[in-house]
């Protein structure tokens, strides 16, 4: 559309945010619901193997924050994720705090420890960045294993109590789910308005050039920071929310394992969108079950199935759903 | 600077807006900028010429704290005391980087919006701005939801320096404008520049392209080797012959 020269910016930019219905990104969400519906109504492993996959899109929600949004690369994610997971063990089995409470304390010490490390590590930029922020991870991971007196090292913390809130408690798989998609939902809203927010924008700026984000007035240390920190938050979250479904923790849920995983939903989710999690952490917890019949073909299937979706569609399912709905309203 | 190389008949600036003084800069042990003074003064367009690895680029990323630096750069009388990138373009001290700097993912009015940061939330204000800016490209208000990557050169250099008159700079520096342009949007470009000037911004204009740019500096500083080895008066050169000598000398 071009704007005639008596229309008013404003009206012009109302009209084209409202000019089409973003069809193809609905069809992710829809699928996306379908999928976790499908989980409610039959419950059992469906829901059990669902309710890991809304976990791990909170987790890729942050990832996908720094990542997509800001264009910097964290393989440390999950020493925040460990962070989160171990302060709601130990503070509601040795302390008895509520959930929501240790919850809470967990998001405190992950910021906290977030910006302690990000302020001297974000001064790194690309594979120094990666390199540091791995190595941050393995030495969470190596602190959960050689810390005993409170991780109980490989042994684990079990006994955790379910995820609650006064004498509520999430105790079935549907209440869990119910809870799960909630917290997704909520987590994917703030991330749509931090991405059309001022912040956003200057995540934006930082991920196209960080010189020209400079010239614009953007402190870009202070940008790459706030994104760290709500990744870290994020990561955090999901930890807790982990050991509180499984009532067990020990210091393998947080290992490498975890960033790989991660990493492969938030690009085939779609990097820099806000669907893109949730779908990927959909489609990647799914194929594994798609395939279980194949017994010892299962994961080659699963890894083929995987390349297969990069090839053709490099933006991941989020993003191609969205270029198209680009090239609709155009 | 060697004075023998120096124009006569310069007019001193009578209140510099930004007084460059001393400024030298590094990559390692590499001396990229050695104790520059350069000025500008309002309504003055001043180019800054030199070949290829002068210190052009360099001397813009020092004035704007994008590099480690030592020297004075004066805003306006008051020293830019913190140096960190973007404190000079909170100031009114606003860069067009080389190569644009565009957002290419980006509309051409999110592009704009972001040149209107420090602004804050003030609708009003940006969309002041950004009549302002539509007025001098108004190409891009006819493109404002195209992609900025998706439109060719001389587009996305009025997007470039849109974006910065967005900021409402108080001096503007560009590196490069004419960079892989054609003549005639190039001409287009400076003509924008000239106007910009005229109407009292100063403006320090980095360009390979000498003669272009004399047609529109005041005065033009010419680098070598990090060193300013001549200021020069446009009007005293009056062809290719002479800009030569100032290039030889």
């Amino acid at each position: 559309m071009t704007s005639s020269p008596s229309t008013t910016l404003p009206e012009a930019r109302s009209a084209v945010q409202t000019t089409r219905l973003p069809l193809a990104t609905a069809a992710v969400w829809a699928v996306s619901a379908a999928i976790v519906g499908y989980a409610l109504i039959f419950g059992g492993y469906a829901a059990t193997i669902i309710s890991f996959a809304l976990i791990y899109a909170v987790f890729v929600s942050g990832l996908n924050v720094f990542m997509g949004l800001t264009a910097q690369v964290s393989f440390g994610q999950s020493a925040f994720a460990a962070i989160g997971g171990y302060s709601s063990a130990v503070l509601t089995t040795t302390y008895a705090w509520p959930p929501l409470a240790g919850m809470s304390a967990g998001l405190v010490f992950s910021l906290l420890a977030a910006w302690a490390i990000g302020f001297p590590t974000l001064r790194l930029k690309g594979h120094y960045l990666a390199m540091a922020t791995l190595a941050i991870g393995l030495i969470t991971y190596e602190i959960a294993v050689e810390w005993e007196s409170v991780t109980q090292g490989y042994l684990g913390i079990s006994g955790i109590p379910p995820l609650g809130i006064g004498p509520f408690e999430a105790v079935s798989d549907r209440q869990i789910l119910v809870v799960l998609s909630v917290v997704v939902l909520v987590i994917a809203f703030a991330v749509k308005r931090i991405q059309h927010s001022r912040l956003g924008r200057s995540f934006a700026a930082v991920a196209g050039s960080e010189e020209a984000a400079a010239t614009l007035g953007i402190n870009v240390a202070r940008t790459k920071l706030v994104s760290f920190l709500l990744a870290a938050g994020l990561a955090s979250i999901s930890g807790s929310l982990f050991v509180h479904v499984v009532g067990y923790v020990s210091p393998e849920v947080f290992g490498l394992h975890m960033v790989i995983l991660a990493f492969s939903m938030v690009y085939i989710g779609g990097l820099g969108t806000v669907a893109g999690p949730l779908i990927g952490a959909l489609i990647v917890s799914i194929l594994p079950e798609v395939f279980r019949g194949m017994k010892d073909s299962q994961d080659l299937a699963y890894g083929i199935a995987l390349i297969l979706i990069l090839i053709y569609a490099p933006k991941g399912i989020a993003g191609v759903a969205g270029a198209f709905d680009a090239r609709r309203a155009a | 600077m060697n004075p023998a190389a120096t124009s006569s008949s310069l007019p001193e600036v009578a209140q510099p807006v930004l007084d460059v003084r001393s400024l030298s800069a590094s990559y390692g042990h590499v001396e990229a900028l050695r104790s520059v003074d350069i000025s500008v003064g309002r309504g003055e367009l001043v180019a800054v010429l030199g070949p290829n690895g002068a210190g052009k680029s360099t001397l813009l990323r020092a004035i704007m704290g994008l590099i480690p630096n030592h020297g004075e750069v004066l805003f306006q009388g008051n020293a830019l005391t913190r140096r960190k990138p973007g404190a000079a373009a909170t100031k009114g001290v606003v860069l067009v980087p080389e190569g644009r700097g565009i957002f290419g993912p980006m509309t051409v009015l999110e592009n704009l919006e972001l040149g209107a940061y420090s602004v804050g939330r003030d609708k009003k204000e940006v969309e002041r701005r950004l009549t302002s800016v539509f007025g001098l490209f108004p190409r891009l208000k006819e493109r404002f939801k195209q992609t900025a990557g998706s439109m060719s050169g001389g587009e996305q250099q009025m997007v470039a320096v849109g974006r910065a008159m967005m900021a409402d700079p108080k001096v503007l520096l560009l590196d490069e404008p004419s960079l892989g342009l054609a003549p005639r949007v190039t001409g287009e470009i400076l003509d924008t520049l000239g106007a910009l000037s005229q109407s009292g911004l100063p403006v320090i204009l980095v360009e390979q392209k000498a003669p272009l740019a004399l047609q529109l500096a005041c005065r033009a500083y010419l680098l070598s080797l990090g060193r300013i080895v001549a200021t020069i008066n446009p009007r005293e050169v009056k062809s290719h012959d002479e800009l030569a000598q100032y290039y030889f000398a």
